[in-house]
């Protein structure tokens, strides 16, 4: 089946879901507008400052495609920022967007500031093998609903999670050339 | 505790492409952070005086105040970055113990030592130093730099200076992409360079770490242009605090970073903005007024 990945390209870092994308021979292709969306089978909103990304999602007018895009139960995967767009976190204090396809509480740069970003390699539910894992200012889940499946959780935090067709991670596969995430991504779709 | 690693390469490098199509702007108190991280901008430089008014003020120009980088760094969610004098080991230290974000090794300020350039890879923090043209790009990232910037002519509100940047580093990687592999080491040599940043180079095409344009950047149209020319993002430094309306100017300036090749959109967001900054015409700088020559 040949489907195409979209990368949310208003911010962040998108030629390294685009390569990454490359390397494990899929269609790739930059969204930074809502027509860009037409035809996707998914969508990654990459790694970046994620108050940015919120403002610029705003602005291009992406936000209710986006819903849309999600209600579709088209696939959608949050990297770092990403997964703090993607979820409903409702405790936050500013106006900045949250779009809410995951049931969750975030704690933004909750491992800390840059000194304190690092790598490990982490036991991700579903992937046999320990994943390469760059936390750079990572977010961590604070909490889930029951909905929500944990993937993966570092220092008793929980790191990665899914809901449905949406699936987010804390730290970042794109910084790798450990693809297994990825697969997992893409797997999600060819169900 | 489980295994983590700090300070890495692809640590500090990694941050620098989460940074990329986005604003890194200059500010100098909480306020105008607030103002800034409002805006969009993905990262705010804590400065005591913005590049254009260290022109004015003259002197020595060094390390802000600590103070001054703590309120800023209270004041907001999104990265810090505090800039060091070229060679200063102790401002560095001490930028790094405050846990800013990233250190600009900086031509802005006076430096400390006209011969040395910092040991970035001896840090944890990651720094973004200057360049003018690859062999200078190279041999930051030679000392540990894991995010570079184009110099330009800071303080100017003129672009002319950041456009001879980029495409020098441009035409020179393009120059390297058609050597053979035998004539690297003379171009090495030429160009100042470590001769494996040179080969990594030719093989990848493109600099091995994110690189920004800085150093006169003063409209959204400024922006559009460095991005046009293969920057991979914006620092600006005097452009939107001492425009006539920087809340305006940080909004438009970080929508035509994402937007550059939309042209009726850069139209529409450069309408009703008030006046730039008002610029300085280079050749009226005298030679020790020029930023861009610190830096060895």
């Amino acid at each position: 089946m040949a489907i195409t990945i979209g990368v949310l390209a208003v911010q962040g870092a998108v030629r390294e879901h685009l390569l990454a994308l490359k390397v494990l021979g899929v269609k790739a292709v930059s969204v930074k507008k809502a027509e860009d969306l037409e035809g996707l089978d998914g969508l990654i909103i990459p790694g970046g400052e994620s108050t940015a990304i919120g403002r610029l999602i705003r602005e291009q007018g992406l936000e209710d495609r986006l819903h849309s895009f999600h209600k579709e139960g088209k696939a959608i995967f949050g990297t770092c920022a990403g997964l703090i767009l993607c979820s409903t976190d409702k405790s936050h204090k500013t106006d900045d967007l949250r779009l809410g396809f995951i049931d969750m509480e975030v704690e933004r740069n909750g491992f800390g500031r840059q000194v304190a970003s690092f790598e490990t390699s982490l036991n991700f539910e579903g992937i046999d093998q320990e994943v390469e894992a760059v936390f750079i200012r990572a977010p961590y889940i604070q909490s889930v609903g029951p909905d929500v499946k944990v993937l993966a959780t570092f220092d008793g935090k929980i790191v990665a999670a899914e809901q449905d067709n949406v699936l987010v991670t804390a730290h970042h596969p794109e910084l790798t050339e450990d693809y297994a995430v990825l697969n997992y991504f893409l797997d999600k779709i060819g169900k | 505790m489980s295994k983590r690693t700090i300070g890495s390469e692809r640590v500090k490098r990694g941050m620098a492409k989460m940074q990329k199509g986005g604003v890194i702007m200059d500010v100098v108190n909480a306020e105008q952070a607030k103002i800034a991280e409002a805006a969009g901008a993905v990262a705010v430089m804590a400065l005591e005086r913005v590049p254009s008014d260290i022109r004015k003020a003259g002197g020595v120009a060094r390390m802000a105040n600590p103070k001054i980088i703590e309120e800023v760094m209270n004041a907001v969610s999104i990265p810090v970055m505090a800039k060091a004098r070229i060679g200063h080991i102790s401002e560095a230290r001490i930028l790094e113990s405050m846990g800013v974000d990233y250190i600009d090794e900086s031509e802005v300020l006076t430096p400390a030592d006209e011969e040395f350039h910092l040991l970035k890879s001896d840090y944890v923090v990651p720094f973004v130093c200057g360049c003018r043209d690859l062999g200078e790009a190279l041999r930051r990232i030679g000392e540990g730099a894991s995010m570079l910037r184009t110099k330009g002519e800071p303080g100017t509100g003129n672009i002319v200076e950041a456009v001879r940047h980029i495409r020098k580093v441009n035409s020179q990687i393009s120059v390297l992409s058609t050597k053979s592999n035998d004539e690297l080491m003379t171009f090495a040599r030429d160009i100042g360079a470590p001769y494996e940043l040179v080969k990594e180079v030719k093989e990848l095409g493109k600099l091995p770490v994110v690189n920004f344009a800085a150093g006169g950047v003063a409209t959204p149209a400024d922006a559009a242009l460095m991005m046009s020319l293969g920057a991979d993002g914006v620092f600006v430094g005097s452009g939107i605090f001492k425009s006539e309306s920087p809340e305006k100017f940080a909004r438009a300036i970080v929508r035509a970073t994402t937007n550059y090749e939309d042209y009726a959109l850069l139209a529409e967001i450069s309408k009703d903005l008030g006046e730039p900054m008002k610029g300085i015409e280079i050749s009226h700088l005298q030679q020790d007024e020029r930023m861009q020559e610190r830096g060895w």
